[in-house]
């Protein structure tokens, strides 16, 4: 029996369907989510989301940076973090938000050392998203 | 009397700037409907967040999560939105006068500022008010990892102690031809009570772990929310703006072009005038002293 599921992040909807069967990472450990499930609110661990439309048939995976599902009688949600969330670079970009001010502040950036800044954090992250995919 | 070449020079001055002020009046329009699509696509997230949040609220009442505690203190953070570039009206002016006046009036022992946009850190920086982070460059479409580390920081602020509120400041958009700039308390957290009776789900859910951790997880994310949609917002502001400021400079400039075009005529045809009347007295000297 299908039910319809909605995924969603801040940004865009990622799926929307009837489907038979999700693994999701719960905060208390893997769950698997049929029809006629209990009415239930968890937090997600950032990781994978397998859809199966049919019951053991092929799966889609998203990848959730964590989130939340929601699981009622008639339909389910998941509340999904971007990918972002789960990063080691958000803490970085957040030190580099806050240098750029204070060096802005001090006089001592210019427009060129700022696209340089910049720059170098572009390669980080673009060097990261290929991790992720290898590693996804 | 200028002569009629330079005049003419000037009109096709003009008329070369309208050519770009009509092309900019365009692509803003592109640009605004674009912008309105990202605010709608955030809807069904934040539709649902804060029907989650209120139905978790219910059940953990108790619960004094830190963002829903008000502190005494007149300390505040202000997230600030700006555009990057100009030629958008008046929106980045009413959004830092807003800001300014909001934190002098309900703040005033500390007042720290987090920029997101290039024209209110400028302004900010050159008062030399105390700007603690700040983010640029925010593409057309924004992401949320580009904004997040605007809202960590001023966040961190808060659940290290060093601040009382945070707040932040966006041109709200409500038409083509009105954009209000906007103030809102991010923090302490206001859930909105739930309007419909028997519209949320009542049936109470299974909490994993526990509805306390739910709703620590809730509401940063809620925060998060918050800012990501003034900055889409503000977006569509900027492009609206920006619009009727070129729609207004395209029409400035061909009145202008009409106005010289009669005149570079007039200057034309005196200048005619005088040839002849010269040639006829030359004439009529010649006539008379033979």
């Amino acid at each position: 029996m299908k039910y319809p599921l909605r995924v969603v992040s801040v940004e865009r909807s990622l799926f929307e369907g009837e489907v038979e069967f999700i693994i999701a990472n719960g905060a208390d450990g893997e769950l698997g989510v049929l029809a006629r499930h209990a009415p239930l609110m968890t937090i997600l661990k950032p990781g994978p989301l397998r859809i199966q439309e049919v019951f053991g048939g092929p799966e889609q995976v998203l990848f959730v940076g964590g989130g939340f599902l929601e699981v009622l009688p008639d339909r389910v949600t998941v509340l999904a973090d971007v990918a972002e969330h789960a990063d080691e670079i958000s803490i970085e970009r957040a030190e580099e938000a806050r240098r750029r001010a204070q060096e802005r502040l001090a006089g001592t950036l210019t427009t060129a050392e700022e696209t340089e800044f910049q720059n170098a954090l572009a390669m980080a992250e673009a060097r990261l998203r290929l991790a992720r995919m290898r590693r996804g | 009397m200028p002569a009629f070449r330079d005049i003419v020079r000037r009109i096709d001055s003009i008329r070369n700037t309208q050519k770009i002020t009509k092309a900019m009046q365009v692509v803003a329009a592109t640009r605004l409907r674009r912008a309105q699509a990202a605010v709608q696509a955030t809807r069904p997230y934040s539709e649902k967040m804060l029907e989650v949040l209120q139905t978790v609220g219910e059940r953990a009442m108790e619960y004094k999560h830190p963002f829903l505690v008000r502190r005494e203190g007149k300390r505040a953070v202000m997230i600030l939105v700006t555009t990057d570039k100009g030629l958008c009206g008046a929106i980045n002016v009413n959004n830092i006068r807003a800001a300014t006046r909001y934190l002098n009036e309900h703040y005033p022992e500390g007042q720290r500022y987090v920029t997101i946009g290039r024209k209110g850190r400028d302004f900010l920086l050159r008062y030399r008010r105390d700007v603690i982070a700040e983010i640029s460059g925010v593409a057309d479409r924004p992401t949320v990892a580009e904004v997040l580390p605007a809202i960590s920081v001023a966040l961190e602020e808060y659940t290290k102690g060093n601040t009382d509120a945070v707040l932040l400041c966006y041109s709200k958009w409500i038409s083509t031809m009105k954009q209000e700039s906007t103030v809102t308390v991010l923090i302490p957290a206001e859930i909105p009570q739930r309007e419909a009776e028997g519209k949320g789900p009542r049936a109470d859910y299974i909490y994993e772990p526990d509805p306390e951790s739910v709703l620590d997880g809730l509401l940063p994310r809620y925060v998060e929310t918050q800012v990501f949609q003034a900055v889409l917002e503000n977006k569509a502001s900027e492009y609206s703006a920006k619009m009727i400021a070129m729609q207004n400079a395209t029409n400035a400039a061909g009145d202008l072009i009409d106005a010289l075009t009669l005149y570079a005529n007039k200057v034309r045809q005196a200048g005619i005038t005088t040839e002849l009347m010269e040639i006829v007295s030359g004439a009529e000297a010649m006539r008379a002293s033979s």
